[in-house]
């Protein structure tokens, strides 16, 4: 039973089509989130959502409820802005308590709910400050504690880990994921960041300009990519992808015939290194990254098609080396010409165990 | 505050500083003759040359009230001048608030247009407006001065506002209306705490505006509803000059708001240059 429904949900800015017929259910509790390039429209459908942008055409449906020409202020939801939007002008507890105020609570339950919120988040010492008088960080917490005190149908998510550095966007990760697990909400989530998106959702929509080009789980979308381009999108680094032509020697390499002008989908974990001659390609080292636990190694083959391995061990090879290319084809993802899926290779990790 | 640094005397710095007072001294002497004239009698006011040493008086002030009534042209003004700014403000505050978070592709030109009427002669429009009031019987009347002040702040009022608005992030109210805010809860409990500064400042500009307004004062209106433009001017004409009523009569009408912007003139300042510098 879906929860949050989207039925050929369309939106045009002028003459552009931005959002262009998108069907999603969202079920309750469930942890959704758009990803995508930026100018896919992510951020434009969570606004449709959230009514704050009207549907030129299309559905949505809260919790039975026909929502699609309802105001932001009628349909019980929340957000977190990417800028936080904080009321400058109020104390932390007033922007909290906020829509309680609103719609006329009780003044004992507001109380209770703003601490409670607070304790959650760490935000008690801070609930007389000014929004200027907070860090980043903080400022983070009272948007996403400004949205928890109003139990909301859904709560939605706008790119909020983005003004964050990198330490902190981390921690805040962790922090709403637990925080889903601990409310059960259902949460709608936009990000640009595929590890973001991997890391926090119960389901992952891939969308670019303005279509879905997949809904599934994060390791669905990794194992079973529908086409290439969420191949290319989930994943760091990026999945390698060969026009077959520039390897003529694997034309009948893998279970399946190549597509005529296909392509060919290897992830960084699926090519091993190996001596000069010993792989089905012999590629020249461009680069090597050391990360550490992983090194990314980048070569270029004999026929110029650029390619990035991935090794958990340290790497004896340095750039300018002469090196073999040994690719498990079965764990190859085979493409037809526009792109599409034509033959889903085994998951890599498990077959090298 | 931070304490002010020690100037070292240089030649540049002190030909700036004599430069500076000459204009001001330069800007500054009407005025201030005007006022010295307000305490003479009128023949200490003709005399040449003028008179650097004298016993003040303040018979022009007395006779002043006595001949024109100065209470009721002062209160005039400030009757129209208040309510002007203060119905100016409820129609601008709105539009503004629509121009700046609902633009569309007409926004710019509407501002512009609106602009535009500013740049007309306002005795290009004085006949048509002369003949509203009459024949809607509203001459010399305070609400046609009303009428026509507000009319004639709404462009730079409009405008003021909304480049205030402008700078306000527009998240911030569409996060109220998340939170369950109905348009007016937006408006009063947003977006006016955050814009007081510049609706204080339009306020006042506006405020400035319509009290030293005096084309269509003198024009609409005579002495039911005159205001203090309108009083000065009288004393200009039909019984010959009298530099010293006039000079009475003008300094009580300058008076109450020069007094006004010198204790407002941090919030002129901070909102007019508000968002041209940022």
């Amino acid at each position: 039973m879906s929860f949050l429904q989207l039925k050929g949900v369309e939106k045009n800015f002028g003459p552009v089509k931005v959002i262009k017929g998108i069907d999603l259910d969202i079920k309750k509790g469930e942890f959704v989130v758009f990803v995508g390039p930026s100018g896919c429209g992510k951020s434009t459908l969570l606004r449709l959502i959230a009514g704050l942008e009207s549907l030129d055409a299309g559905a949505m449906h809260l919790d039975g409820r026909d929502i699609t020409s309802l105001p932001s202020s009628k349909r019980d939801l929340a957000m977190v802005f990417q800028s936080y939007a904080l009321y400058p002008h109020m104390s932390v507890y007033d922007n909290m308590s906020f829509a309680l105020t609103l719609a006329k609570a009780d003044k004992a339950v507001i109380d209770e709910k703003v601490k409670r919120a607070a304790k959650i988040l760490s935000l008690e010492p801070y609930l007389d400050r000014q929004p200027k008088d907070l860090s980043g960080g903080q400022r983070q917490r009272v948007a996403i504690g400004r949205a928890i005190v109003r139990a909301p149908k859904v709560f939605l998510f706008d790119e909020p880990l983005s003004n964050l550095d990198a330490a902190l966007r981390g921690q805040t990760r962790v922090e709403i994921a637990k925080l889903h697990r601990d409310l059960g909400a259902t949460t709608v989530y936009v990000t640009h960041d595929q590890v973001e998106a991997m890391t926090l959702a119960d389901r992952v929509v891939v969308l670019r300009e303005g279509k879905i080009e997949q809904v599934g789980t994060p390791l669905e979308l990794y194992d079973k990519p529908a086409n290439q381009f969420v191949a290319q999108f989930i994943g760091t680094p990026q999945m390698n992808v060969l026009a077959s032509a520039t390897v003529p020697q694997m034309a009948n390499a893998f279970a399946v015939p190549i597509p005529i002008n296909g392509f060919i989908g290897l992830r960084p974990e699926s090519i091993v290194l190996t001596g000069p001659g010993a792989g089905q390609l012999n590629a020249k080292v461009d680069l090597v990254e050391a990360l550490g636990a992983e090194t990314l190694i980048y070569v270029t083959t004999e026929h110029g098609a650029q390619l990035v391995a991935r090794q958990n061990t340290r790497a004896d090879v340095k750039a300018g080396d002469e090196v073999g290319v040994a690719i498990d084809t079965r764990t190859a993802h085979l493409f037809d010409a526009q792109g599409r899926i034509a033959h889903t290779g085994a998951v890599a990790g498990a077959l090298a165990v | 505050m931070t304490k002010a640094l020690p100037l070292k005397l240089t030649p540049t710095l002190l030909a700036r500083t004599l430069v500076a007072w000459s204009v001001t001294l330069v800007l500054f002497f009407p005025l201030g003759w005007l006022i010295l004239t307000a305490f003479k009698t009128e023949l200490q006011a003709i005399e040449v040359p003028p008179l650097l040493v004298w016993t003040p008086t303040l018979e022009n002030f007395y006779e002043v009230q006595e001949r024109s009534d100065y209470l009721l042209y002062a209160k005039n003004s400030l009757v129209t001048s208040v309510v002007s700014t203060l119905l100016g403000l409820a129609i601008a505050a709105p539009a503004a608030y629509s121009m700046a978070f609902f633009r569309t592709k007409r926004t710019r030109d509407i501002l512009l247009w609106m602009l535009s009427t500013k740049m007309m002669p306002a005795v290009g429009a004085l006949v048509p407006i002369y003949v509203l009031a009459q024949k809607a019987e509203l001459l010399d009347t305070q609400l046609a001065l009303i009428i026509v002040f507000t009319l004639s702040n709404l462009p730079i009022m409009v405008w003021m506002l909304y480049s205030h608005f402008k700078d306000i992030p527009h998240e911030i109210l569409e996060a109220a209306r998340m939170d369950g805010a109905t348009l007016w809860q937006e408006f009063h409990r947003v977006l006016l705490p955050l814009a007081v500064g510049g609706l204080a400042s339009c306020g006042l500009l506006c405020l400035v505006l319509s009290w030293n307004e005096a084309f269509w004062s003198l024009n609409l209106s005579a002495a039911k509803a005159g205001t203090l433009a309108a009083l000065i001017a009288s004393y200009s004409s039909p019984e010959g000059l009298f530099w010293a009523k006039l000079s009475a009569a003008s300094f009580m009408a300058i008076a109450p708001i020069v007094v006004f912007g010198w204790f407002s003139q941090k919030q002129l300042v901070q909102g007019l240059t508000f968002g041209a510098v940022k």
